[in-house]
């Protein structure tokens, strides 16, 4: 059993939900990343979603996109994302990690060598937001054979037909895009959230997390209501853009407070 | 049997489905777009067959647009050059002075079909630009328009026509400010707004299908000339030469040539300081295939596969990748791709000026700039067509303070 898996397993017979928090690597400093993941699990993340910074993050929102350019003012490469991961498992065996990105740097690295590094650095997961099923079939399969879990998208425009292609590909867990949009945006529909993870769990065996638009303890809760996993990403991001290296603190009392909504939910 | 015959593909039929050249192209988007997509490729494909589609398109075309455009051969520059003789195929007498209107009314037209009420573009010079509002004022919709920071400061004429014409240009400040970022832009505003809204994508790039239909809505400039030319000439050209940004001038002048036997074909990419100083935009030349907005194609990019900055004179060209179909032709050595620097562009940009009376654009002034180096070493019988993409009105306070002179 993978990591993930192990994770998923274990939240489900405690009948929890799961709490993945992202953060873009090298943001605000390359040596600061692996503080702030210790911070983030501390605070009560199962998952952690690592981004890894490109310069032309086309799906994200001004907050992620800025992460980006203050992870590569520094020279963050996928290079040392993979590093930062392998320091991370020194202290922290358990916690998976998924790094998300865009192809570009995969593809500059080639499938193979990257897969065989990030298994070797530790990752569990790999989530690239420009490869939708037609175009994943060749870095997924290799994913796969290195023993790492192909984590994909769906969206509220992705028609039935799309989620049986998807679950072809995917395994650890599906990210539901909770709206039309761009990482960070603030126009959050729970009723429609809520009726689309009903159909989806009729196609679908793998947990499915639901991320996009979640800022604060109240909708992380109603969206652990419906939701196998609750992704928070710009909002913490932001933290980081305002406190820079001190943000850990805040980072781990976000967190708890997240942490403890979404313990009371049901 | 010349050549360069040997490398005619036997049938070229491309893209496949899955909206491939060769190893390029593809539709490398988020989740979220891929919806979108497909109910382009399919509206679009109906609309091909709709002969009621094809004769709005046409008519527009012939009436609007002022198509064809003439093709008009320079006697005095070639004469002044001393070798082949020079044809321009004069895209920049087309209403809003570039080929870029071509493909503007064929999107509009499949978002009015597809009853989107509201069309996006990312501009680079501003053409694709003007020409988005300007239909987008035709048809009574409306326009928002992505123009990078650094683009709207050297191109303000452009930034008030589109006001002008009623549409909404937005800054953008993100990356390196200029026509890449504001594509990311508005692809993230298609994305936001994908129900209602219809992305006029510029260039041939971009996700499957708008490099065909770009491609498609920009053939009529090769299939323009290849009647023209039989009429003038008494035959096809030896050379085809057009600038390469992202590439959709050049691909409808090429498109219509790919399968006809001895016409060389040479796209120019920008080469700004010069290819060997690495401050330029020439990917084809001097880049790595990746993948970047959507498609897999060749890429200005550093070994951990980020997207560089590019540098070019020319607004229009300063663009880190190139439409996927260039890349497939560049590979199959069908077309051959070179760069003409900042300096050399200007000196053929004056030297039109002066020589013909016409002020073309800078980003055509790269394709004039191989043409000049070219026609001295061929023999006078022998003829090279230019695609004389856009008029240089939009680029005379760029030219004129590069000269020192502030307008």
């Amino acid at each position: 059993m993978s990591r993930i898996q192990t994770t998923f397993a274990r939240l489900q017979t405690n009948k929890k939900q799961a709490l993945i928090p992202f953060i873009t690597a090298g943001d605000p400093h390359p040596a600061a990343t692996v503080g702030l993941m210790h911070a983030l699990v501390s605070g009560g993340a199962d998952v952690l979603e690592l981004g890894v910074p490109f310069s032309d993050p086309m799906a994200d929102g001004p907050i992620i996109q800025k992460a980006s350019e203050r992870a590569l003012a520094h020279g963050t490469s996928l290079l040392d994302v993979l590093g930062m991961v392998r320091d991370f498992r020194r202290k922290d065996a358990d916690t998976p990690v998924v790094l998300m990105g865009y192809a570009n740097p995969i593809e500059a690295m080639g499938y193979q060598l990257f897969a065989q590094k990030a298994i070797e650095a530790g990752v569990d997961g790999v989530l690239t937001v420009d490869l939708p099923p037609e175009e994943a079939g060749p870095l997924a399969e290799i994913l796969k054979s290195q023993g790492l879990d192909a984590i994909f998208l769906l969206a509220p425009t992705t028609p039935d037909w799309r989620v049986a292609e998807v679950a072809k590909h995917a395994s650890g867990y599906v990210y539901y895009v909770s709206l039309k949009g761009v990482t960070g945006a603030a126009n959050l529909d729970m009723e429609s959230v809520a009726a689309k993870l009903g159909s989806l769990r009729e196609m679908l065996s793998l947990p499915i997390g639901v991320g996009f638009g979640i800022r604060d303890a109240a909708t992380a809760q109603a969206v652990a209501k419906v939701a196998d996993a609750v992704i928070i990403g710009s909002r913490l991001v932001q933290e980081v853009e305002e406190h820079g290296a001190d943000a850990a603190p805040r980072l781990m009392a976000f967190m708890r407070e997240v942490r403890s909504a979404m313990d009371s939910a049901r | 049997m010349h050549i360069n015959d040997l490398l005619i593909p036997q049938t070229y039929d491309l893209p496949d489905s899955r909206g491939r050249f060769g190893d390029y192209g593809g539709i490398y988007v988020a989740e979220t777009l891929m919806a979108a997509l497909d109910e382009l490729r399919r509206e679009y494909e109906q609309a091909c067959q709709d002969p009621a589609f094809m004769a709005e398109y046409q008519y527009e075309l012939k009436h609007y647009v002022g198509r064809p455009s003439p093709i008009y051969h320079a006697k005095r520059w070639s004469e002044q050059l001393g070798g082949a003789q020079i044809y321009l195929k004069r895209e920049d007498l087309n209403h809003t002075g570039a080929h870029k209107i071509n493909n503007t009314i064929g999107q509009a037209l499949l978002a009015r079909r597809m009853g989107k009420k509201r069309v996006i573009a990312e501009t680079g010079a501003g053409q694709h630009g003007v020409a988005s509002a300007t239909v987008a004022a035709r048809y009574g919709m409306e326009c928002v328009v992505y123009m990078g920071a650094e683009d709207i400061q050297r191109q303000s004429a452009n930034v008030y026509r589109m006001k002008l014409l009623g549409a909404t240009v937005v800054p953008v400040t993100s990356g390196s400010r200029t026509l890449k970022d504001a594509l990311n832009e508005a692809m993230r505003d298609w994305v936001t707004n994908v129900d209602n809204t219809f992305y006029i994508l510029g260039t041939a790039a971009g996700p499957h299908p708008y490099p065909m239909l770009v491609r498609d809505f920009q053939a009529v400039i090769g299939e323009e000339s290849k009647v023209q030319m039989q009429e003038m000439a008494g035959r096809q050209p030896d050379v085809v030469v057009a600038c390469v940004g992202g590439g959709s001038n050049a691909i409808g002048m090429f498109y219509p040539y790919i399968q006809v036997p001895g016409v060389r074909m040479v796209g120019v990419e920008a080469g700004g300081d010069g290819v060997e100083t690495g401050r330029h935009a020439a990917p084809l030349t001097a880049g790595t295939p990746g993948v970047l907005h959507g498609n897999r194609t060749y890429l200005m990019q550093d070994e951990h596969g980020q997207i560089i900055e590019t540098h070019s004179v020319s607004a229009g060209l300063d663009y880190p990748g190139v439409g996927p179909e260039h890349s497939y032709l560049k590979d199959i050595g069908r077309v051959e791709y070179t760069a003409a620097n900042d300096d050399e562009s200007l000196a053929a940009f004056h030297e039109l000026c002066r020589t013909e009376g016409i002020i073309p654009a800078l980003e055509s002034s790269h394709a004039l700039a191989y043409a000049k180096r070219l026609a001295p070493t061929l023999a006078k019988d022998k003829i090279i067509l230019v695609n004389l993409s856009g008029r240089g009105d939009k680029d005379i306070p760029t030219v004129a303070r590069l000269a020192g002179l502030e307008l």
